[in-house]
């Protein structure tokens, strides 16, 4: 807590309230090719002990939202506007000395490929008490190694003090994972966001891997964001659900509500073309037309009307207006779409709940 | 072991009628061991990628490989097309022994079998047109098809829901999706008999995906194409695949048709595999049977049966004696001295 | 790790046996009779004849190999049965008569020029070089690193004899900032040995400067955008250590080995700036004993390159696999 806030417009809440609040998050590059719209107009917040997932396709801005909130862009190079809390304080406009004080002890990440996000020369015990010396400088040397060992201990990793003295290499896609989560955590952040942490792993692996978080997140009290494409990952482990596309929010709500009654024709669109476990083999899956969107021109009015069955269904709002998150039906379900609540209701009623994917 | 799987029972191929008889493609025994160096003067060792694995697919059926990273389905598939040498086993395609094709006899095998990459973009070549790309198989064949090659090559772009007049267009201006359509255009292009699939649709968006899958069984369906579909993703597996095979390293562990591999299966790494993965109809990881540990290297695998150092039902035996493939309760082919018996919940 | 070094020894001795054979049978091919150049315009078949015993040439070519091979170990003596006898002592690579000369004499004066030019301008493009790469891969976009891509351009396309020419005349016959170059040997006076030298080195220095400054930059760029890079940012780590720690070590890798296997190569002579600054080494030694068809003179120095190549390769396999841990594994 010694980073001072550059916030003085928003009173800081340390304790109470969600300890991550993103308010109308804008990033934008400049390119050659013209502006990329990674990020559009964003919000949303992650309360201690509780799973954010965040879901959306390639060019969805899922992950530059997450890089955003660590601070690792360059400034230089991407145009970020809006407000990013991280326990009370605004990350948006923070120097880089300041939002290097926060990375990896407030919060701290961990990405896709453990093999490439380790360093391969260093000894993966003196990677994790690097993670640790860094904020806690007056710390020894043995006393950051016995964290270390300490850690990859509490991850699972057999023979913890004999692995730390091993590289990367000599370790499995799953442990090198485990050390991975154990170097995000050494100094017990508040957030973890983790960015397709079980993509490249095998699912047996991953189910290993998505059970230590949970408990890992039992033990820490730690807030999270799931960054996914893996709609079943999210059904396993969220409990709040943000769906992006072209990046903005399409939906956002409990994982019951977004899994089991979802309100928006493109969360529709990606239940119905994830094949399952369950339900009929034989039909035909139901995949969403086209392509995802150019984040540098995005299509005018909702971006996802070009792929939408329902699009132009309210006049021509589709092709015109942005929509906005707006509430249907329950609290906290937050829908940007323009159908109205008659229209939404009976397709979903007649197109959705009958077919396979969506949770029964 | 060979003997229970050519006369394996409760394999009917779903879908319309077809000829039953002799099968399409018959592997016996397959092996593939990679020597790897180590020690000062090269003293070899054995990767033990494939060993011993045999399977038939007959015409117009589609059988899916799955398993774990290192469980040796990309080799088998790189075998069956020839483009990888086995150590042993046999190979029979239409009745001939293919295992050794070379010449003539490879080139024609090109024609009846196809294959299909996981990446759509580092398989096609970014300097050729699409239609370039599409018509090599022809020309390099010596194929002229009635109307010329040109109308030939966008009937296939087409067929692959593509638009014919994009011909002169390169790789890069498509999306991955089309891109997979183009690398399936130029797999059809010699109207093969059977395709091998190589996670076709693992570098794809969701939405994408679930495009691909169906043109595919769409042109399943249409052409009567037999499919060697190889792929880790169970769900997608399940919705292409008549007949599934669970590979384990290097090993075929259970062998079945759709409805009993997914509801009833007998192998416990089979159970394991589904249990694990994370479905959009199940909230939370509940009654998920959790597996400890990696996959062992191939280099050196476990005595007896493979799965034992994972397996909750291990005992002695499993240590000393490898489990041979036979029928199991449930109808399957499984290699397993415990086989699980009943439905999973 | 010794098994690793014992096999690459190994693998080093066979090449070098394997290149000795090559060499010996290359100049066995040769058109022209050596002894007749040798002896010169008015020279009769006797004379001839003797200079050929003198060499050695009548024996069977394996016989002279094993000769050649076993005088590089014990030393051997050159005699034709007249009162005419030489003496060569080990390590003993055959005897110039044109010189009347041991190869090993004339090689301990001219391989310490070699050397010594080598050395110092590698210390320079080294630390020019890689740094002037390094921090304009960090500021990449900025006046630096455009500034630095420029000269670097500019030195990249320039040649040896034109910039070293330049040199020379404007520090040299222009302004005498500097004397003509000499060579003074270190352990006899350290200040003129790197007086003597300076201009060489600037030349050679310069020049190679500006080739490893594009690589260096190249090799930092692509690391910075390594994942391993944006984890060491994500824990928290200033960027100074991101930088000095994570990111240079990877990038320097591939810059070991391409530095090694240069000076290996520029040690087995550096002809060019030794001819423009009158300097006696290797290089300018092997070509003139080239044009006068001296044998041994050639076989002694196309081994001996071959000789630092191959130890070049043995260090930079050892230094890649002290950097790299994933080498030193397999």
């Amino acid at each position: 807590m010694t980073a001072p806030t550059s916030a003085p417009q928003s009173p800081a809440t340390t304790d109470t309230g969600p300890y991550l609040k993103v308010n109308d998050l804008r990033v934008q590059f400049p390119t050659e090719d013209g502006i990329v719209k990674a990020v559009d107009g964003v919000s949303f917040s992650v309360e201690r002990g509780q799973t954010l997932g965040i879901v959306g396709e390639s060019g969805s801005g899922k992950s530059v939202t997450s890089l955003t909130i660590m601070g690792l862009h360059n400034t230089k190079r991407a145009r970020i506007s809006g407000e990013i809390l991280v326990g009370g304080r605004n990350v948006v406009g923070m120097s880089e000395e300041q939002t290097r004080r926060l990375r990896g002890r407030d919060m701290s990440m961990i990405f896709q490929d453990p093999l490439s996000a380790l360093h391969p020369y260093f000894k993966v015990g003196a990677q994790i008490a690097e993670a640790y010396k860094v904020h806690h400088p007056n710390a020894s040397k043995s006393e950051c190694r016995r964290r270390a060992v300490d850690m990859l201990g509490r991850v699972g990793i057999p023979q913890p003090a004999r692995r730390a003295d091993q590289y990367p290499h000599e370790f499995s896609g799953g442990m090198r994972q485990r050390a991975m989560i154990a170097m995000a955590l050494v100094n017990d952040p508040d957030l973890l966001i983790a960015d397709e942490p079980t993509t490249a792993l095998d699912v047996t692996v991953q189910a290993q891997i998505l059970d230590l978080l949970e408990d890992l997140q039992r033990e820490f009290n730690s807030a999270i964001i799931m960054i996914t494409h893996d709609l079943g990952v999210v059904a396993q482990v969220a409990d709040d659900v943000l769906v992006m596309y072209g990046g903005r929010a399409v939906e956002f709500g409990s994982v019951e509500q977004v899994m089991r009654r979802p309100q928006h024709p493109y969360t529709w669109g990606l239940l119905a073309s994830v094949p399952s476990l369950h339900g009929d083999a034989d039909a035909d899956l139901v995949p969403i037309k086209g392509n995802p969107p150019s984040l540098i021109n995005l299509p005018s009015g909702c971006a996802f009307h070009p792929r939408c069955r329902y699009a132009g269904r309210n006049g021509d709002r589709s092709f015109t207006e942005v929509p906005e998150l707006h509430q249907v039906q329950e609290r906290g379900h937050l829908v940007a779409c323009h159908l109205s609540e008659a229209d939404r209701q009976k397709f979903y009623a007649e197109d959705i709940a009958p077919s396979a994917g969506v949770a029964q | 072991m060979t003997e229970t799987l050519v006369q394996e029972p409760g394999t009917e191929p779903v879908g319309p009628s077809r000829p039953a008889g002799e099968p399409l493609l018959v592997v016996e025994d397959l092996t593939k061991h990679f020597p790897v160096r180590s020690g000062m003067f090269g003293k070899t060792g054995l990767v033990r990628a494939v060993d011993g694995v045999s399977f038939s697919v007959r015409a117009g059926e589609t059988l899916g490989l799955v398993g774990e990273s290192g469980c040796g389905k990309t080799t088998t598939g790189r075998m069956l097309v020839r483009l990888l040498d086995s150590t042993s086993g046999k190979i029979t395609f239409e009745g001939k022994d293919i295992t050794h094709a070379k010449g003539g006899g490879l080139r024609q095998l090109r024609q009846d079998m196809q294959i299909i990459f996981q990446d759509p973009y580092a398989s096609l070549n970014p300097r050729h047109t699409v239609g370039r790309i599409v018509a090599m198989p022809l020309q390099v064949n010596g194929i002229n098809p009635p109307g010329g090659v040109k109308k030939r090559v966008q009937e296939l772009l087409e067929l692959v829901g593509l638009n014919p007049e994009h011909y002169n267009r390169y790789p890069h201006e498509f999306s991955g999706g089309q891109r997979q359509r183009i690398g399936v255009a130029r797999a059809l292009a010699l109207r093969p008999k059977i395709i091998v699939a190589d996670e076709p649709v693992s570098a794809l968006d969701v939405s994408i995906q679930a495009q691909v899958i169906n043109l595919l069984r769409e042109l399943q369906r249409e052409l009567d194409l037999a499919f060697v579909f190889i792929a880790h993703d169970l769900a997608v597996v399940r919705h292409f695949c008549q007949r599934i095979g669970v590979m384990y390293l290097g090993k075929m562990v259970e062998i079945g048709d759709r409805e009993t591999i997914y509801e009833r299966p007998a192998h416990p790494y089979t159970r394991a595999l589904l249990s694990a993965v994370p479905d959009v109809t199940k909230m939370g990881a509940s009654g998920r049977i959790r597996l400890e540990g990696d996959v062992p290297t191939p280099l050196n695998p476990p005595s007896g049966c493979r799965f034992r150092t994972r397996c909750w039902k291990a005992q002695e035996v499993c240590a000393s004696e490898e489990p041979p493939l036979t029928v199991k309760s449930n109808g399957t082919v499984a290699a397993c001295h415990f086989p699980e018996d009943g439905a999973i919940k | 790790m010794v098994r690793f070094l014992t096999r690459r020894v190994l693998v080093g001795v066979v090449t070098l046996i394997a290149i000795s054979i090559i060499v010996f049978g290359l100049f066995f091919a040769v058109p022209s009779s050596p002894a007749k150049v040798m002896c010169g315009k008015n020279c009769d078949a006797a004379s001839i004849a003797q200079v050929e015993t003198r060499l050695g040439l009548r024996e069977p070519i394996v016989t002279q190999y094993t000769k050649f091979m076993k005088g590089i170990f014990v030393g051997r003596t050159y005699a034709d049965g007249t009162a005419f006898e030489r003496r060569c002592d080990a390590p003993c690579l055959g005897y110039s008569f044109r010189n009347d000369e041991a190869v090993t004499t004339i090689l301990s004066r001219t391989v310490p020029v070699t050397i010594s030019i080598v050395i110092g301008a590698a210390i320079l493009w080294l630390l020019i070089g890689v740094s002037l790469g390094m921090v304009s891969a960090l500021r990449r976009g900025t006046l630096f690193d455009k500034l630095a891509i420029g000269i670097s351009l500019t030195g990249a396309s320039m040649q040896v004899f034109f910039f070293g020419l330049i040199l020379l005349f404007l520090l040299v016959y222009t302004t005498g900032l500097l004397p003509f170059p000499s060579y003074t040997p270190f352990t006899e006076n350290p200040a003129k040995w790197a007086q003597g030298l300076i201009l060489p080195w600037v030349t050679l220095g310069f020049l190679n400067s500006a080739i490893y400054a594009r690589l260096s930059r190249a090799q930092m760029l692509e690391t910075l955008s390594e994942d391993f890079v944006r984890t060491a940012r994500a824990k928290g780590l200033p960027l100074r250590r991101v930088y000095t720690k994570h990111a240079l070590r990877a990038a320097i890798t591939p810059i070991v080995t391409i530095a090694g296997l240069d000076i290996g190569a520029s040690l087995g002579g550096t002809f060019i700036t030794e001819t423009i600054f009158g300097l006696r080494g290797l290089g300018k030694e092997t070509v003139e004993a080239v044009g006068f068809l001296n044998l041994p003179i050639v076989v002694a120095t196309v081994l001996l390159a071959a000789v630092f190549i191959v130890v070049a390769n043995l260090i930079v396999d050892v230094l890649y696999a002290v950097i790299d841990p994933r080498v030193r594994l397999s």
